[in-house]
């Protein structure tokens, strides 16, 4: 999968004399036009929108062109909750996945390095959400935690729940999902990494007579750092942007809108396009600063 | 050693218990979709076997899983090909743009998805594009691209140069080079590339949802009808894909394992 691939960084040596000219631009040219025309200038037109005005025919849905800056101001006041929570959720759910995520991701490289056959299976069963409907796992754990189910009835009758409690529509349920759905995209990359670690490092370090817990610390930790960082950013970023798990119809209720929602109900639903927009904007422009963060220190060849 | 270690159990038992709360809600559908219900199904009312063979019997369940098809098979096509091309000269050619390059090709990687779904649907709104399936298939292009290229690249780079120098050596033209050599030689992640992008376009809900307009897909279907009850027959078609696909991860893996016995009893 490309997550694995994304996190194992192949060497790419620089093969052979290499040619330049026509066969490049042939073979790079449709794909990168392709990519200028459906992905840039569609940013391009999120930032005219972001900037339009209300058309001067009072139409709904319709706006002319302008350089409203108000409209991010407007954004920003009218949906501060649900852009500081999404930030919350993001943050909460990025850390929690990583804390569950590398045991198992240590377990699968370094424990099941001699087992190939239990470490196919680990491996397989990692993706196997993948291979289930994003919406349906989703909608599953809505079921099972709805107000009636067993779960929610048991918490109750042991005491943990009053009678009147409920999962369902909690911020608890919406950080839950978040996890739930990303733990793989954490998994693989920290999996990619760790499964190239020279067992010989950790080897010196207890022949040195490190503790376990020293070598794990100033060794296996420290040599992993790149998978963790792919890791974090390939759950950090999905999350930030999603909206089907804080949605009413899913885990969320009412009050755990996201930045996500914000944007489906202003762009599909109510058509003000210009706000949903100032919004996109304003996620793009944090989501390249991290990444160009992530750029300086390890620059653009191993980000492919 | 005889002592008993603690460490030694925790770990394997805390990954046991984490694959299964992993796999909780794929056993859940796969249960619910035996569910003998009448109008929603939430509560377990029998066994049947009913909504696996009546699955059309829910039109709309169907005509959206047709539309995800199709919309899967045209986009991974075009995706492929791109992408192969693109992986094939990053990994061989030296061009002067390249950093430039690659990161139009992590950006997409690096995107939210509702950032290039509103975009796209604010471009298709100012070209005056009609949404249907065309703007979903080019929306799926789009962003399935870089993980062919990401995918392919890792192969190109362990090819070796000389095999393809060897052919043009004995007089093969540049084409029958690409064709002989190269390409079967890539086939592998090719084809990985393709089932990635396949799955990736099949289960995408956001870009999707902002670009469709009127027509269904699969996980749209499912979104909509999330607010009055997912009626079994998704499930039906969800835990369907979730087999074919285990099915294909083992057969391929089987295959790798039998190739690495071949060649070691050599």
């Amino acid at each position: 999968m490309a997550f694995v691939a994304f996190g194992s960084q192949a060497p790419t040596k620089e093969q052979g004399p290499s040619k330049t000219g026509r066969v490049a631009l042939f073979l790079l040219l449709p794909g990168l036009f392709y990519l200028a025309l459906f992905f840039i200038t569609p940013l391009v037109s999120l930032i005219i929108t972001s900037l339009k005005a209300p058309s001067a025919t009072g139409a709904i849905g319709r706006y002319d062109l302008g350089l409203e800056f108000g409209n991010y101001v407007y954004a920003v006041t009218q949906y501060a909750p649900q852009i500081f929570r999404s930030f919350s959720f993001a943050v909460l759910a990025t850390v929690i996945a990583l804390a569950i995520s590398y045991p198992i991701a240590y377990f699968i490289a370094v424990k099941s390095r001699n087992r190939p056959l239990l470490k196919g299976i680990l491996l397989t069963l990692v993706v196997a959400p993948f291979f289930i409907s994003f919406l349906l796992r989703t909608f599953a754990w809505k079921q099972i935690f709805s107000n009636d189910s067993l779960v929610v009835n048991v918490l109750k009758d042991i005491g943990i729940f009053g009678a009147d409690s409920y999962i369902i529509g909690t911020n608890f349920a919406v950080v839950f999902g978040l996890i739930y759905n990303f733990i793989p995209f954490m998994t693989l990359p920290i999996y990619a990494n760790l499964d190239r670690l020279d067992l010989s490092l950790v080897e010196a370090g207890s022949d040195l007579y490190a503790s376990p817990s020293k070598t794990f610390r100033k060794i296996t930790l420290p040599l992993s750092l790149p998978g963790v960082i792919s890791g974090t950013l390939l759950t950090f970023i999905p999350i930030s942007g999603d909206y089907v798990v804080a949605s009413r119809d899913f885990l969320g209720g009412p009050d755990t809108a996201m930045i996500g929602n914000v944007v489906e109900a202003n762009f599909l639903r109510i058509q003000d396009y210009p706000t949903a927009s100032a919004i996109s904007v304003m996620l793009m422009a944090t989501i390249v600063v991290l990444v160009s963060a992530y750029v300086r220190r390890s620059g653009t060849d191993d980000l492919l | 050693m005889t002592r008993f270690s603690l460490g030694k159990y925790l770990l394997p038992t805390y990954v046991f218990l984490t694959f299964l709360f992993l796999m909780v809600p794929i056993g859940y559908t796969f249960v619910f979709s035996f569910n003998d219900s009448i109008k929603s199904n939430i509560i377990w009312r029998g066994f049947t076997l009913d909504n696996w063979l009546n699955v059309c019997d829910q039109a709309d369940v169907c005509g959206a899983f047709g539309n995800s098809l199709l919309v899967a098979v045209t986009a991974t096509t075009v995706s492929t090909v791109l992408g192969t091309m693109i992986a094939i000269a990053l990994v061989r050619y030296r061009f002067k743009f390249r950093s430039a390059t690659n990161l139009l090709l992590f950006l997409p990687l690096a995107t939210p998805e509702v950032v290039m779904g509103a975009g796209l649907a604010a471009q298709f709104l100012d070209f005056g594009w009609t949404k249907g399936l065309t703007t979903v298939i080019i929306a799926h292009v789009m962003f399935t691209l870089s993980f062919v290229v990401v995918t392919v690249k890792a192969r190109v780079a362990t090819l070796d140069p000389a095999l393809e120098e060897a052919g043009r050596d004995l007089y093969a033209s540049p084409m029958q080079v690409f064709w002989k050599i190269t390409f079967p030689l890539l086939l592998p992640g090719i084809l990985s590339a393709a089932m990635l992008a396949f799955a990736l376009s099949f289960d995408d809900f956001i870009i999707t949802q902002f670009n469709s307009g009127s027509v269904d897909t699969f996980p749209k279907f499912v979104y909509t009808a999330a607010a009055r009850g997912i009626p079994p027959e998704a499930n039906v078609v969800g835990s369907f894909v979730f087999i074919v696909a285990i099915a294909i991860v083992i057969a391929v893996q089987v295959r790798s394992a039998m190739k690495k016995r071949k060649l070691l009893s050599k």
